[in-house]
């Protein structure tokens, strides 16, 4: 018999690959204490504004240790359905169209699982959050990856998705603003996203975690756009806009046979979102949302700054609409991304994160965060310089 | 509103250069910016901000604000009287206020014997002060912004996530 622990891993589990950020995170960790300056993270620099933090210290001190509801506190569910009725025109109802999850991660696995079968087709634009395609695999789901191009802004286009669309294909995850590019679609694009989405009759789920740090324009979601609230299920949660990853606290809005199917797999599999999480999530809808400006607008500024260094030394990068990320091109530099992210890591201590772990179509590109300090993103930009120049020699 | 003033009302311990790639302005508009502020009267000076129960800072550390009752004067209401009391090098800052008393004042000194002649010999000897009273200060927990102690700004984020 064999010995071998490893035989006890269920076989899509093996097969599933290891994020690229994993090995690269454990890459930087080994350089602690040599001054490191890390663009590589997927958050905010903000701590979590204190009237937040006050409101959930003062939930403990009443005793709110319990569970809530499955689908999360009632009061939760209706300041979610008024905030996503303002800031994005969808009426959801608060009773049984709006589920409070553990993150948009959980929700995006609840969704997953609620609708893909074994052998389901799932459409998602690549460069994509690192998490789509393995979520898609666990749930035996097959994943078809949408090309989408610097020259485009790295908007999604309905060519694409036609170009890549196969018979059978069922879902169609969307992230805009996405991570890593910071790309969007403008009105008129997503329109036609929508009527294709019509045309094949696919369900959306869309991950609109960075829509309130759109820089330019408005955002639009999907799911405001006529006929498409029916097939939608819109992605919301707390962690970047009002910089409170660590709580774990997101939610989904959808319609209501839908919502009561992720709610099967949440009631079995999570119960309820911690309810620490929940109280805190209530107050930033209530008083947060000066914050949310504020920060944008800090956001906003050093995507400037980062994007004109970027281009100024030679590495040709647009402008993300978007989130809190600039994914330039460093092909003029003739290396790898893996190489420029390991060569400007050892000898500048820089991190940013090699597009590759985003999807074949991050090729040739580094994601380099600018939620960081200025005066942490003006050196991190004098030493990309340095290590650029350095290569032209 | 002047790139600049914007940048300097968010706070951001900046240097002028690089206040000036924020903005994406040289480092020579940007002196020229501040140049105008301050000509407008808008613009002020700089000034450190200090943690003035360390050692090291403590040489003006004796704080006390004081609340001041004073009358007010037909034709120049309180504004000869809070310009003079303004004037003294002990006063750090002075504002007329609403309420139960009519000016307060900041004053900070080397001692607290420095800080409490200027109370009796000056600040209240004056014509027209009513009268003061006086809180010293007995530990800073924030400072212009600034917390003392709790750095909750040190958090322990991952250097590299998804
Ligand atoms: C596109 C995208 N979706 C979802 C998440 C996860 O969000 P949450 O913290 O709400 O689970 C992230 C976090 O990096 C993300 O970038």
């Amino acid at each position: 018999m064999s010995t071998d622990a490893q035989r006890w891993v269920a076989g899509h589990i093996a097969s599933l690959p290891k994020s690229g950020i994993r090995d690269f995170f454990e890459l930087v960790a080994k350089m602690k204490g040599q001054d490191v300056i890390s663009l590589g993270v997927g958050e905010p620099d903000f701590v979590t504004p204190w009237h937040v933090r006050e409101a959930a210290i003062y939930a403990l001190e009443r005793g709110k240790t319990y569970y809530t509801s499955n689908l999360g506190m009632i009061e939760l569910r209706r300041e979610i359905s008024t905030y996503v009725e303002q800031h994005f025109g969808v009426a959801y109802r608060p009773e049984d169209q709006v589920i409070v999850t553990v993150g948009v991660s959980e929700a995006l696995d609840l969704a997953f699982r609620a609708f893909c079968n074994p052998g389901d087709k799932v459409m998602f634009h690549q460069p994509c959050y690192v998490s789509y395609h393995p979520s898609i695999s666990l749930v035996h789901g097959a994943g078809i990856a949408v090309p989408t191009f610097a020259q485009d802004n790295f908007a999604l286009t309905a060519a694409a998705l036609r170009a890549a669309w196969q018979p059978g294909a069922k879902i169609l995850m969307l992230n805009l603003p996405c991570n890593p590019t910071g790309g969007t679609c403008t009105r008129g694009q997503l329109e036609e996203i929508a009527a294709f989405c019509r045309e094949k009759d696919l369900l959306v789920l869309s991950d609109e975690i960075y829509s309130e740090l759109t820089f330019e324009g408005t955002h639009t979601s999907i799911a405001s756009l006529p006929g498409m609230a029916e097939r939608t299920i819109f992605l919301h949660g707390f962690s970047k806009a009002f910089a409170m990853t660590g709580w774990r606290i997101g939610y989904a809005c959808g319609p209501a046979p839908l919502i009561d199917a992720m709610m099967k797999v949440h009631q079995y599999a999570m119960m309820c979102a911690s309810i620490i999480a929940q109280e805190g999530a209530l107050e930033a809808l209530k008083h947060g949302w000066d914050n949310v400006v504020r920060m944008r607008e800090q956001y906003h500024r050093r995507r400037d700054l980062i994007v004109r260094r970027l281009n100024e030394s030679g590495l040709a990068c647009h402008l993300p609409r978007g989130s809190f990320y600039a994914f330039p091109d460093i092909t003029a530099t003739g290396l790898s991304e893996k190489d420029f992210s390991f060569g400007l890591l050892q000898q500048h201590k820089v991190a940013v994160v090699p597009g590759l772990a985003f999807g074949e179509n991050g090729r040739g590109h580094v994601r380099a965060c600018f939620a960081t300090a200025y005066d942490q993103v003006i050196e991190a930009c004098d030493r990309i310089d340095r290590f650029v120049q350095g290569l032209r020699k | 509103m002047n790139p600049v003033l914007k940048l300097l009302i968010d706070g951001g311990s900046l240097t002028t250069g690089q206040l000036a790639q924020v903005a994406g302005l040289t480092e020579a508009e940007v002196n020229q910016h501040l140049e105008q502020l301050r000509r407008e009267g808008i613009f002020l000076g700089w000034r450190p901000v200090l943690d003035l129960s360390r050692e090291a800072a403590a040489a003006l550390a004796v704080r006390a604000v004081i609340e001041v009752k004073v009358t007010p004067e037909r034709g120049g209401g309180f504004n000869r009287l809070a310009e003079r009391i303004a004037r003294f090098d002990e006063v750090e800052s002075c504002y007329l206020v609403s309420g139960g008393y009519d000016l307060l004042v900041f004053v900070r000194g080397a001692t607290l014997q420095r800080v409490a002649s200027f109370v009796s010999e000056k600040l209240s000897t004056i014509e027209g002060v009513l009268s003061t009273s006086t809180h010293f200060m007995l530990r800073c927990y924030k400072e212009q912004g600034f917390l003392l102690g709790t750095d909750d700004s040190q958090t322990q984020r991952l250097n590299v996530a998804p």
